[in-house]
């Protein structure tokens, strides 16, 4: 008989007054009598609606069906023939508008925790099977380069290595992980779950070349023409940071989310052994409502700032950010101002931020997006007073590799085309997923294109042959 | 792990390091630039590339030791190595046709402004260089210089050796004097930079500056290194670090780089317990 509890199992957390300011995982995870209980819930649906809201088809109701057995080595298993980052899924996948939107059970009450489910049994498998690696698949003599090693690119990688190619994976920073390690904050996603899944990929046989700028130490052509890689997979990342153009957005106190985050998170500045350094603020406004503003806004209270608020043109349905995120982060005491647009950043008089300018916006019509447009209220400017502005409104790709390889194709906003079914680019055997061809979407997205592709170069290569 | 294979003080603060780096060597270009970390508790720090060796696969960088991260890299010895080494970055110089260039370097930044000499002397430009020091206790790179140059001059602000002056004084009696530049190149503190830029504007030459702003990933990644050029955002590490020197907004620069001003004064003041600590052993 399932469980017919119409809420979720819930999570257990740090309490948001001592959260805030330290930068310990929020979310603790269920133990094993909470998964139990939350898999029963699962009604095991024939028709497994929660699967076709996977990007990486995951089979959700036969792993949760084995949680709930408590099987958990069986459900790590089920999962990983489809997802192989599911310690990092199960934390930072947008559940509620994927596999948990299609749920059953969300019709009349919550969805099944799918997401804190996965998580569990990733976090089980890492704890009870610690020193087992996987091992090293004999080699098919084929090479195959894969720039970028966040999402889309350990996907890819790991894949390939499996299937017995000889994987080099370049990374552009000194350490490997991309957005996981750079973007993504240790209390939402542990650095040491994201070395674990790349320490498996070394274990593959896949070698990681940090400091590698693609496009610029190599070129693609060198990689194939001289180094005799027989395919390559670009996932280079969404890049160049976004900023508003509105006036004293080049004064001391304004970084991109991107600055910011990779300060916080890659370079470690919020822990007093490390080098680098970051502005201690008082006041933060972050402007943005994507999950990027979320963290940032978060990391800024936990460095110690008063007051953070997250400044957004439209409303909080229009949100692009996780609920979870957002409704943390209102528990960790970001205040929110919403259908607000920044018009001017202030200047103290010595070149430093003395406040941002903000215009109150009413919702119009619906824009292009499908969301409707913010207009602004005439005569409503105030000011916030703050001394640092993070600006958190996006991205545009990374010129490196379009600029220096003939016949990639991009489109205007300067992403690469590809084939929808293969993730072939616009030139053979050269293969791209995630941000850059998407724009900044989401890491599942990116694993799910760093799969595809890997299947595409597969069966590609052997094609060739 | 990048390996030192040779070390030369220069002066009482300015170190050149040969380090081993093949892919880099094989690629760099005059104006391209490297980012370094020295251990994994360091910053992420960009220099310029001063020299290279294809054959040898080695790079080399001149710094000055001014903070906590070239401090660090200064104290390291031949055959040591440091932890990350990656490049090279950024657009390198585009020389275009040029016949006659003056080039001038600002104390260490005649590190940065010997490559280009020498690069330029190589494709057959003539190069007139302006070396402008403090004093002579910290005049670098004399003899590689006057290897490359067609005029070598050397001033010094208190007169000790060379002329005594300015380098901003230097070119522009040399424009007046007849000498016809197709481009100056200008590399060295940012008020440097800026009055050169001032000096050569009324005689329309264009001037060329490498900028050095604050950066951490250098591939356009994290926007720290923005510079308004010519009214628009610009980002050094992939946009430049060459620019227009008539089009920069200097001022702007030197107060973005003054950010953690106040941290490195507090460092300046603290490392030399670190550099004896348990922790960071150099």
């Amino acid at each position: 008989m399932p469980n017919m509890n119409p809420e979720k199992q819930k999570m257990p957390e740090q309490a948001p007054h001592i959260r805030n300011k330290n930068f310990k995982e929020v979310a603790l995870g269920y133990n094993a009598e909470m998964a139990a209980e939350e898999a029963q819930r699962c009604l095991n649906c024939k028709h497994q609606p929660c699967v076709s809201g996977c990007p990486v088809n995951v089979h959700i109701p036969e792993f949760i069906a084995e949680v709930a057995k408590g099987d958990f080595l069986a459900a790590y298993e089920i999962i990983t023939s489809t997802n192989s980052l599911p310690a990092v899924c199960g934390r930072v996948c947008p559940q509620e508008s994927q596999c948990e939107s299609k749920c059953v059970r969300a019709i009349k009450g919550e969805a099944v925790a799918i997401g804190r489910l996965e998580r569990f049994v990733a976090d089980w498998y890492m704890e009870n099977h610690k020193d087992e690696m996987p091992q090293k698949p004999a080699s098919n003599g084929k090479k195959v380069a894969v720039i970028g090693s966040g999402p889309s690119g350990l996907a890819c990688a790991g894949d390939l290595a499996k299937a017995g190619y000889d994987v080099t994976i370049f990374e552009a920073f000194h350490t490997a992980g991309g957005v996981l390690v750079y973007g993504i904050p240790e209390f939402r996603l542990p650095k040491a779950i994201v070395q674990k899944e790349i320490d498996k990929l070394s274990a593959l046989g896949v070698t990681i070349m940090t400091n590698m700028v693609i496009g610029k130490v190599l070129s693609i052509d060198e990689l194939i023409e001289d180094m005799g890689f027989d395919a390559i997979f670009i996932g280079s990342g969404a890049g160049l940071p976004s900023f508003m153009g509105i006036e004293g957005e080049a004064l001391v106190g304004v970084y991109s989310a991107n600055e910011y985050l990779t300060r916080i998170n890659l370079m470690k500045s919020y822990i007093e052994d490390y080098d680098t350094p970051i502005k201690k603020s008082k006041s933060v406004a972050v402007v943005g409502g994507g999950n990027v503003a979320m963290d940032a806004a978060r990391c800024a209270k936990r460095l110690g700032a008063e007051n953070v608020y997250i400044v957004y043109r439209r409303s909080e349905a229009e949100m692009p950010a996780r609920l979870e995120e957002i409704h943390h982060a209102k528990e960790e005491g970001i205040v929110f101002q919403l259908l607000r647009n920044p018009v001017k950043i202030l200047n103290d008089g010595s070149g430093k931020v003395a406040g941002i300018q903000c215009q109150v916006m009413e919702l119009g019509e619906p824009d292009a997006s499908g969301r409707r447009r913010p207009v602004p209220v005439e005569n409503s400017e105030y000011t916030l007073d703050v001394d640092t502005v993070v600006i958190s409104i996006g991205t545009s790709p990374n010129p490196l590799i379009r600029s220096t390889t003939e016949g990639l194709e991009t489109n205007k906003k300067g992403c690469f085309i590809v084939n929808e079914d293969t993730n072939q680019t616009t030139r053979e055997g050269i293969y791209a997923g995630g941000d850059a061809v998407t724009g900044a979407a989401t890491v599942i997205l990116a694993m799910g294109a760093g799969k595809k592709a890997a299947q595409a170069i597969d069966s590609y290569l052997k094609q060739k042959n | 792990m990048f390996k030192i294979v040779r070390k030369k003080e220069l002066n009482d603060l300015v170190t050149l390091l040969e380090i081993e780096a093949p892919f880099i060597a094989k690629k760099a270009k005059a104006g391209q630039f490297i980012i370094f970390r020295v251990d994994d508790y360091s910053e992420r720090v960009p220099l310029t590339i001063a020299d290279y060796d294809r054959e040898k696969g080695t790079v080399t960088i001149i710094f000055q030791k001014t903070g906590l991260s070239t401090k660090l890299l200064g104290a390291k010895e031949e055959g040591d190595t440091i932890l990350d080494f990656v490049g090279p970055l950024g657009v390198p110089t585009d020389y275009e046709d040029f016949k006659k260039v003056a080039v001038i370097g600002g104390g260490v930044g005649c590190a940065i402004a010997y490559p280009q000499a020498k690069a330029l002397h190589q494709k057959g430009v003539e190069v007139d260089v302006i070396a402008g020091f403090r004093s002579k206790d910290i005049v670098i790179l004399e003899e590689e210089m006057k290897a490359v140059a067609s005029n070598y001059y050397l001033t010094t602000d208190d007169g000790s050796y060379g002329e005594k002056g300015f380098v901003t004084d230097k070119i522009k009696e040399l424009i007046e004097a007849g000498n016809h530049y197709d481009a100056v190149i200008a590399i060295g503190p940012i008020p440097m930079m800026k009055f050169v830029c001032m000096a050569t504007k009324p005689y329309g030459i264009k001037t060329i500056v490498s900028l050095n702003p604050i950066m951490i990933d250098g591939t356009g990644m994290c926007g720290g290194c923005r510079v308004t050029v010519g009214g628009k955002i610009k980002f050094a590490c992939v946009d430049g670090p060459d620019f227009d020197g008539h089009e920069v907004d200097f001022d702007e620069l030197m107060n973005r780089n003054s950010i953690y001003k106040e941290r490195e004064a507090e460092e300046a003041k603290t490392h030399l317990c670190r550099f004896t600590g348990t922790k960071r052993e150099v």
